[in-house]
């Protein structure tokens, strides 16, 4: 009886999975291993890939540095939160997540606004008599994008472990000889460690799949690898190739997780510092 | 005698405008094993807090070997604290957790290794080393916490109800253990506690607080026979508290009658409150006592009765072996060292009374327990 009422109320979510994620996931695994003209199944799309090797790497590497961004901006702020009286921390946490309510294609724009060769920055430095630096379409501000968009992410996960640390084993290590530094390093750190690898996870798995902030914000040299799958299925129109990209990134996005969830629980296991 | 460690000066503590520490001046001795026994809210968590470091009192001074030591933060403090509920760190093994302050103080590898399995061996928890925390029962957390606070060798440690979350059975094993290692040690032990036999079991010393005062110093075995108000008479063991008058020394009268007893230097016919401790009540035959009563109830408790006489409307509660039927008729005689006057106080008509007695009187006072922060 009671296991029919359980298998009643997920029913909603299974079949929700069943018919857009599980359906479509099957449909890019058959694209992905079908020929593009005949298709009759060929692994001719995941040989292609190696071609896209190169963008795939500075998909991961940009994403990467974006999330140690978030993580060394974020970690001040989520420990800053954590340590208010908790009315304060509401209202800090509801500050946090308010860009998080606005449409994620406005907020990149309005940097396109900003750093644009004639945008608001430059004509606030060519008033100061300083020449336009050239800001939109580098690497730095496909980072700035990525950071700016998924630095909530970083946050939130982070304050909700930090919050959780026992003051009083903060007060044990001072009792045991820590100065404040050795209290961080030795105590807040470690235990701060499932936030640091949620957080990290938040960010770069987002990061290295988004496509818009990269169109809008980069140049031609800082195309990534979701740019590279949107192009294959709109204007080069090669789907196949494009599922048989998504299905790569996907394994990689997994095995990172996978990694750095192995990294999470070695850490746990008590290792003297 | 060994010579004084700790002096707190006027301590007073104060929270939002509420006085939680009303002017402590209080020494603890090198080697002492000292109990600060209290209800919870008396003040006695927040005094070991100040002692540690973690609280600043409002004013007063805390002075270790003689020196003010207000603006010394815990890590520069020669004072280690068990924490209620330990407070071991989750990431670290039982290994961690004890060279945790030997790693700080950055001790030599063989030398930490060697100090904690020395330390290991006096908590009786040899082998565990690579043990999680969260693989041990709470008396094995409670060793490991011990273990941790002791192996950095401190002049002082502090206690804060440590055996408060342990069963009973537990709790008075480690009592003899926690006794046993502040002997083998010689370190001074500060040890905060609600539970009156723990307190007076373990120390050479007890401080009997409330509503953030010192209410009474002493030996246990005279804080026990000669309580100084009925708080402390009511708070330690069981008290009869009867309202009489100092007729002269060594004469008290109560219930119209008077009595011999052992006090002296009163002013004549001083108030007084007067304690009987139920287990120095002997029952004789009604004729030959000075009090008849009726029996209203009978407990049986295991080791003795608790039994309720109503000796004119006033009840009191007296612990026998000797077994009286409900609604007996029976008759006490009190000896003059049965006898203890107190002087009134704030508490005098508060307590020792057992009109409202039910079988639940004991644990009353257990329950409030280890939630004081």
């Amino acid at each position: 009886m009671k296991k029919n009422k359980s298998l009643l109320l997920s029913g909603p979510y299974v079949l929700w999975m069943l018919v857009f994620t599980l359906i479509p996931l099957g449909v890019v695994g058959y694209y992905a291993l079908t020929d593009p003209s005949t298709g009759v199944f060929t692994w001719g799309n995941l040989r292609d890939l190696s071609l896209f090797l190169p963008t795939l790497g500075s998909s991961v590497w940009y994403s990467l540095v974006s999330a140690l961004i978030c993580l060394v901006l974020g970690y001040p702020v989520a420990y800053y939160i954590a340590h208010r009286p908790p009315v304060t921390q509401k209202i800090l946490y509801m500050l946090v997540m308010l860009p998080m309510c606005m449409s994620f294609l406005l907020r990149t724009l309005a940097w396109v606004g900003l750093l644009e060769s004639n945008g608001i920055i430059n004509q606030f430095l060519n008033l100061l008599g300083i020449p336009s630096l050239e800001l939109i379409g580098t690497p730095g501000a496909v980072i700035l994008g990525m950071v700016y968009n998924y630095l909530p992410y970083m946050v939130l996960p982070l304050y909700a472990i930090i919050v959780k640390i026992d003051n009083r084993l903060i007060e044990a290590a001072e009792d045991l000889g820590c100065t404040p530094v050795q209290v961080f390093s030795k105590v807040v750190l470690p235990l701060s460690m499932p936030g640091i690898l949620s957080g990290i996870t938040m960010v770069f798995v987002p990061a290295v799949s988004t496509f818009y902030i990269s169109q809008k914000l980069g140049g031609t040299d800082t195309m990534l690898i979701g740019d590279v799958i949107e192009r294959q299925f709109k204007s080069a129109g090669n789907p196949n190739l494009g599922a048989a990209l998504s299905l790569v990134l996907m394994l990689l996005v997994f095995i990172c997780t996978g990694i750095m969830n192995r990294f999470g629980s070695d850490e746990e296991g008590g290792v003297v510092v | 005698m060994s010579k004084e460690l700790i002096r707190l000066q006027d301590l007073t503590m104060e929270f939002d405008g509420e006085r939680i520490l009303d002017g402590i001046n209080l020494y603890f001795n090198d080697h002492e094993f000292l109990t600060l026994l209290g209800p919870s809210g008396c003040g006695k968590t927040t005094t070991l807090r100040i002692i540690g470091g973690f609280l600043t009192p409002t004013s007063g001074r805390v002075l270790f070997d003689g020196k003010c030591i207000n603006d010394v933060p815990p890590y520069q403090r020669q004072i280690n604290t068990v924490f209620q509920r330990y407070a071991l760190f989750p990431h670290l093994d039982v290994f961690g957790n004890i060279a945790f302050g030997l790693n700080v103080a950055k001790l030599p590898k063989a030398e930490i290794a060697q100090r904690v399995s020395e330390i290991l061996e006096v908590v009786g928890l040899q082998g565990f080393e690579h043990r999680r925390i969260d693989s041990l029962s709470g008396g094995q957390q409670q060793r490991v916490a011990i273990a941790r606070a002791l192996v950095n060798r401190p002049k002082v440690l502090l206690l804060d109800e440590p055996l408060a979350a342990l069963d009973l059975r537990l709790r008075k094993d480690m009592q003899n253990e926690l006794k046993r290692i502040q002997q083998a040690m010689g370190i001074t032990f500060i040890y905060v506690t609600h539970d009156q036999e723990e307190a007076l079991s373990m120390s050479d010393t007890v401080v009997v607080m409330d509503k953030g005062r010192i209410q009474q110093i002493g030996k246990p075995e005279d804080i026990y026979n000669e309580p100084k108000n009925a708080f402390v008479a009511d708070f330690i063991g069981e008290s009869n508290i009867l309202d009489g008058v100092m007729l002269e020394d060594y004469k008290v009268k109560f219930f119209g009658r008077t009595f011999k007893c052992l006090d002296a230097g009163f002013a004549p016919n001083e108030p007084v409150d007067v304690v009987i401790r139920p287990e120095d009540i002997d029952f004789v035959p009604p004729e030959e006592g000075h009090l008849t009563g009726t029996v209203t109830s009978v407990t049986f408790k295991g080791l003795n009765y608790d039994i309720i006489v109503d000796f004119k409307g006033f009840k009191w509660l007296i612990q026998t072996t000797d077994h009286q039927p409900e609604g007996a008729t029976v008759g006490i005689r009190l000896n003059p060292e049965d006898i203890h006057v107190m002087r009134k106080s704030e508490y005098s008509g508060m307590f020792g009374d057992y009109s409202s007695y039910s079988a639940e009187y004991d644990e009353l006072t257990e329950d409030a327990a280890d939630e004081e922060e």
